[in-house]
């Protein structure tokens, strides 16, 4: 087996370097609140999430066409030891978080100086890393409880990322507190979940987990903690009935905090909900399978059109891709659902493009409420003339966001297409079609606000500040660009989808 | 990726750096200047598969560069700066851009070595070029663009088609021979034939060519349908039908030029008999034949620009370019006729002048693979081009009947324009080795035998003859003020009287159930909205108590299924 080989003693930075991709942010946070400096807390949060990009984009290439690096912190090997585990589907995510965070960096500078107070923003930006390091811990770690802890350390800084937003809007508070509670019944939920799985195999590290279970197949505890895990994730994911956290939150919070959020927060449960769903768990079990089919398909798909319909008819732009954002999570729980190759790398490849797509989204309207002072539909009326540059790529990743080809969104509705086809579940896929169309409807009605409406007359004419527009056009091309360059998201998402369906032979 | 880039991005960034100049000489200039670079480029370029793009799993060709691809390449950049140049004038940025954009659609679409890239640019010279006939900003000039653009945009559609089922039947996109027998190949076959003006499929030209502004048409000319022409030369050379399809295209056309009043549409006509010659060629499939092919493409799209560009200059002095009403322009546009005239020549393959050259190529082909028939068909039809492009166009236009205009000369830059192009047309006819060099194939063929030269002089005094005892006779069908319907007669006249009655019915069905479908829409919208809208169920913020309600009935269902199962 393969884990013989990778039982040696690190020796080198290079052999380091999964942990380093999460010790840097979680070395920076503390650092920014011990020295206290308002001018220097930004520099070091921006070179950390760029010393963790790097790192991440190193392991990408590394794991890109198969493998996996298996870390042992400590030097203590599993299943004792707390193992870090990398191969192709967490390197991808952890390429979308610390890619996505060094770009709303630069971004968030100049929308969090207008959305927040001066004092806060040391405490602001620590938590920020914080979040940061829990995202990233909760996608590179091979053992169950660590996952549980990372999730905490995300989610506690995220309610207070979320609440900062009461400066601007007091319902932040609720919608954090609201969060906060859901959030923590859902990471219960899931320890829980854990627990029963402890009880019944006796360790908690991934790999050994799977291959316990698979020994001694299904019984009512395993079926039980499966129950609780997939419904305590499924939270975090906002599977459909359990979003209602969700709008809220993308709503209230600085701009900033939910152009990250939303590109990574979801993405990186959705990719937990996989490991479980792969690996700890195997597709081969009935049980699971009767969940996917029962449970996860139906509600993905009502996520499709119900979200979408609640789009369509909302009055706040943030609010809309809230709801849009649910949308889309459907269509990777139903490439989950699938369960076939071209199913679960549509499911990766959207986690991705979805990520990307919905950055350049947020980070827009965050540009248009620090010029117009809102998000409602009356105040970013004309803004297609005022903003000219932002609008354009709001439009581009509107254009994304219904997967119009040469767009990122079209390769893994394509995918998803066909995995549905190959299934010879053609309603399927024509439902995934038709839902577009509803994203069609509610993006046109951005595009019709933005230019074919005059603007307010007490806003003022100014494109945003370059410091914005850059990260925003970043993130704008990234959505052309890799829907051409189709070759990186293909080969990645296939990886990925073969390691995590290979089940538990996938982590040796 | 090579080193090299799309020729037809050159054209796409001059469009995009045209927006940036003010109007005026300097965007003139950067239009003269593209097609020279490009050609310039197009010159150099080495032969292979110079830039392929992989988009999923199939390889997109941009450029496949061989040398039947780069002869037109080549004269397609060459009937763009002669046509730029012609239209030096014009200050009109919608046509300067489509000008720009439309060569380079072609470009593209001629180094295009797939199916898919050839659709992409193929849509690209419909929905560019129908801006040449709109740019005329009247009335007729929109509705004729409009059927234009259906026709051309068919095409296009039939061609994805065809490429689509072509990939499903042989797994490959790639654009190379092809032989007629599957739905996919004959859709794709059909593409090309209403894009090369087919009979019966060859109204949109004698529709739109007349009804774009001057220098529109003088573009128009060179592309389209060559570009079709290019396109059956590389995907059906030696299908035998288009022998036959040739030899029709280039009779039918002569009679209805015979009787045309409007001058720019006799040239359209001239202009699809000469597309027969060159169809038949494609058909024939030897060597020699596609050469002439080829050599033709080259020499027809000089001489017709010639002559669109004569015709257009006494257009644009006089406004009208009816040979009823004109006459006797010779006394005040000299220039213009000499460049005419030779343009005339040339089309009537007179010795000595570009069409001589080629034509026999294509003549020779024919007989010389005992194609007899054809033969004496395509000799007859070099007759009647001689007729009503070499005899009636410079007769009427600029001779007959004085009409009383004194228009003055055209301007420099037209006359330059003219110049040049009718300095090409004598020097391919006096020298034709360096274009023969050019040829897809390597050429042994001396096109100046006295047999040659005596049976065209032949044929030509001929029917030069002919014209004139008939003019002398009045036999001669007079130019009359009409406009002659041809096949268009079935969609101007039939169509909409037969629409008409039908309409009247269905409207009154349509509106009764299309006002029952709008009721039906708003109630489901309205109750859309009461629950999804803003203020709807489902779109509320929930109190925290039932948001922890919908967690545990979901988790109540999950272990009810995974119990079950």
């Amino acid at each position: 087996m393969a884990t013989e080989t990778t039982h040696h003693v690190a020796m080198t930075l290079s052999d380091h370097l999964p942990v380093l991709a999460i010790l840097v942010p979680f070395v920076a946070a503390p650092l920014c609140v011990l020295l206290g400096s308002r001018s220097l807390t930004w520099p070091i949060t921006f070179l950390a999430s760029a010393a963790s990009f790097v790192t991440s984009f190193l392991l990408l290439l590394s794991v890109i066409d198969g493998g996996f690096i298996s870390y042992h912190i400590g030097g203590w090997a599993p299943p004792l030891g707390i193992e870090y585990r990398v191969d192709a589907a967490n390197a991808f995510v952890l390429f979308l978080v610390t890619g996505i965070s060094t770009i709303v960096l630069p971004y968030a500078r100049e929308s969090v100086k207008s959305e927040i107070p001066e004092r806060h923003h040391t405490l602001f930006y620590a938590c920020f890393l914080l979040c940061l390091t829990g995202l990233l811990g909760v996608a590179v770690t091979g053992d169950a409880f660590n996952v549980f802890v990372f999730l905490e350390i995300s989610s506690l800084s995220t309610y207070v990322l979320i609440a900062q937003g009461s400066y601007r809007d007091r319902r932040a508070l609720t919608a954090a507190y609201d969060y906060l509670i859901m959030g923590t019944i859902g990471a219960t939920f899931f320890v829980i979940g854990l627990g029963m799985l402890y009880m019944a195999t006796g360790t908690l590290n991934m790999a050994d987990l799977a291959d316990r279970i698979a020994d001694q197949g299904a019984n009512r505890t395993v079926r039980a903690a499966f129950a609780f895990i997939v419904v305590g994730i499924g939270l975090k994911v906002a599977i459909y009935p359990l979003h209602l956290w969700l709008p809220n939150a993308y709503t209230y919070a600085p701009s900033a905090v939910t152009a990250f959020l939303a590109a990574t927060a979801t993405k990186v449960a959705v990719y937990v909900l996989m490991r479980f769903l792969f690996s700890v768990f195997q597709p081969s079990f009935l049980f699971e399978v009767n969940t996917l089919e029962f449970m996860i398909i139906p509600f993905a798909i009502l996520a499709m059109f119900a979200a979408s319909f609640i789009a369509i008819f909302q009055t706040d732009l943030k609010r809309l891709l809230a709801y849009s954002s649910i949308a889309q999570i459907g269509y990777m729980l139903l490439g989950i659902g699938l369960l076939n190759e071209s199913g679960v790398a549509a499911a990766v490849a959207h986690l991705f493009n979805h990520g990307i797509t919905k950055a350049v989204l947020f980070m827009g309207v965050g540009a248009l409420v620090l010029r117009s002072g809102g998000s409602f539909f009356d105040r970013i009326e004309g803004m297609g003339k005022l903003m000219p540059w932002t609008s354009a790529a709001i439009v581009i990743g509107g254009l994304s966001l219904i997967g119009v080809p040469g767009t990122a969104g079209f390769l893994s509705k394509w995918l998803l297409v066909q995995g549905a086809l190959e299934k010879g579940w053609w309603p399927i896929a024509i439902l995934v079609v038709l839902s577009s169309l509803l994203a069609v409807i509610y993006v046109w009605r951005i595009v019709e606000a933005m230019y074919l409406r005059s603007p307010a007359s007490d806003i003022e004419a100014k494109e945003a500040p370059l410091s914005m527009l850059v990260p925003i056009w970043i993130m704008a091309i990234a959505c052309i660009y890799f829907g051409f360059a189709t070759d990186i998201t293909l080969t990645a998402s296939h990886t990925a989808a073969q390691g995590l369906l290979a089940g538990p032979v996938g982590l040796h | 990726m090579a080193e090299t880039f799309p020729i037809a991005f050159l054209f796409f960034a001059g469009a995009a750096g045209l927006l940036a100049l003010p109007k005026g000489h300097a965007r003139a200039a950067l239009l003269l200047a593209v097609p020279v670079v490009a050609c310039l480029f197009v010159w150099s370029l080495p032969e292979g598969n110079l830039w392929t793009v992989r988009f999923f799993n199939l390889d997109l060709e941009f450029m496949r560069v061989d040398r039947l691809s780069r002869i037109f390449a080549l004269i397609f950049t060459i009937a763009a700066f002669l046509g730029n140049l012609y239209a030096w004038h014009v200050r009109d940025t919608v046509q300067q851009l489509a000008a720009l954009l439309y060569a380079g659609s072609a470009i593209g679409a001629v180094f295009a070595g797939d199916l898919i890239t050839l659709f992409f640019y193929w849509e690209g010279t419909a929905i560019t070029s129908v801006f040449l006939i709109w740019a005329r900003r009247t009335e007729g000039a929109y509705h004729t663009g409009v059927r234009y653009l259906i026709v051309q945009v068919g095409s296009g559609v039939l061609l994805l088609a065809g490429a689509a089922l072509f990939y499903r039947e042989s797994g490959s996109i790639a654009f190379d021979k092809m032989t007629l027998g599957s739905i996919g190949t004959w859709l794709i076959f059909l593409a090309f034939g209403i894009k090369c003006a087919f009979p019966l499929l060859h109204n949109w030209l004698q529709d739109a060519y007349p009804a774009a502004t001057v220098t529109g048409t003088v573009v128009l000319s060179a592309f389209t349908t060559k570009l079709a022409v290019y396109a059956l030369a590389r995907g059906f050379p030696g299908t035998e039908m288009l022998i036959y399809i040739g030899a029709v295209m280039t009779l039918f056309p002569i009679f209805f030029a015979v009787i045309e009043n409007d001058l720019r549409r006799v040239l359209a006509y001239s202009l699809n008999n000469q597309l027969g010659f060159m169809v038949v060629g494609i058909g024939i499939g030897t060597e020699l034949s596609l050469n002439g092919t080829a050599a033709h493409a080259f020499a027809h799209i000089l001489y017709k620009a010639l002559l669109f560009m004569s015709v257009g200059a006494v257009l644009f002095r006089t406004g009208t370019a009816k040979g009823s009403e004109l006459g006797g322009l010779y006394k005040t546009m000299p220039l213009t006729m000499i460049f005419c005239v030779i343009g005339a020549a040339s089309i009537s393959a007179f010795p000595l002048f570009s069409g001589f050259i080629s034509k026999s190529l294509i003549l020779s082909a024919a007989s010389h693979d005992g194609y007899y028939i054809v033969w004496a068909i395509l000799l007859f039809a070099s007759a009647g081009v001689f007729h009503h492009s070499g005899i009636k166009i410079p007769y009427f236009a600029f001779f007959a009947h004085d009409s009383g205009l004194r228009p003055k000369e055209a301007p420099l830059h037209m006359l330059l324009a003219m110049g040049l192009t009718a300095f090409l047309c004598v020097a391919i006819g006096v020298f034709p080795g360096p274009l023969y060099a050019l040829l897809p194939f390597d050429v042994d063929y001396v096109p100046y035998t006295t047999t040659h030269v005596v049976t065209q002089l032949q044929l030509l005094f001929f029917s030069a003859l002919a014209f004139t005892v008939l003019m002398r006779t009045g036999i001669y069908p007079p130019e009359l003020k009409s406009v002659n319907l041809d096949t268009d007669w079935t969609y101007r006249r039939l169509m909409p009287v037969l629409i008409g009655s039908v309409s009247g019915v269905l409207s009154k069905v349509w509106a009764a159930q299309s006002n029952f479908t709008q009721t039906r829409i708003r109630a489901v919208i309205a109750r859309l909205y009461h629950s999804h809208g803003p203020e709807g169920r489902m779109a509320q913020s929930w109190p925290t108590g039932s948001m922890v309600i919908w967690i545990a009935v979901l988790l109540g269902f999950t272990l009810i299924v995974n119990f079950l199962s």
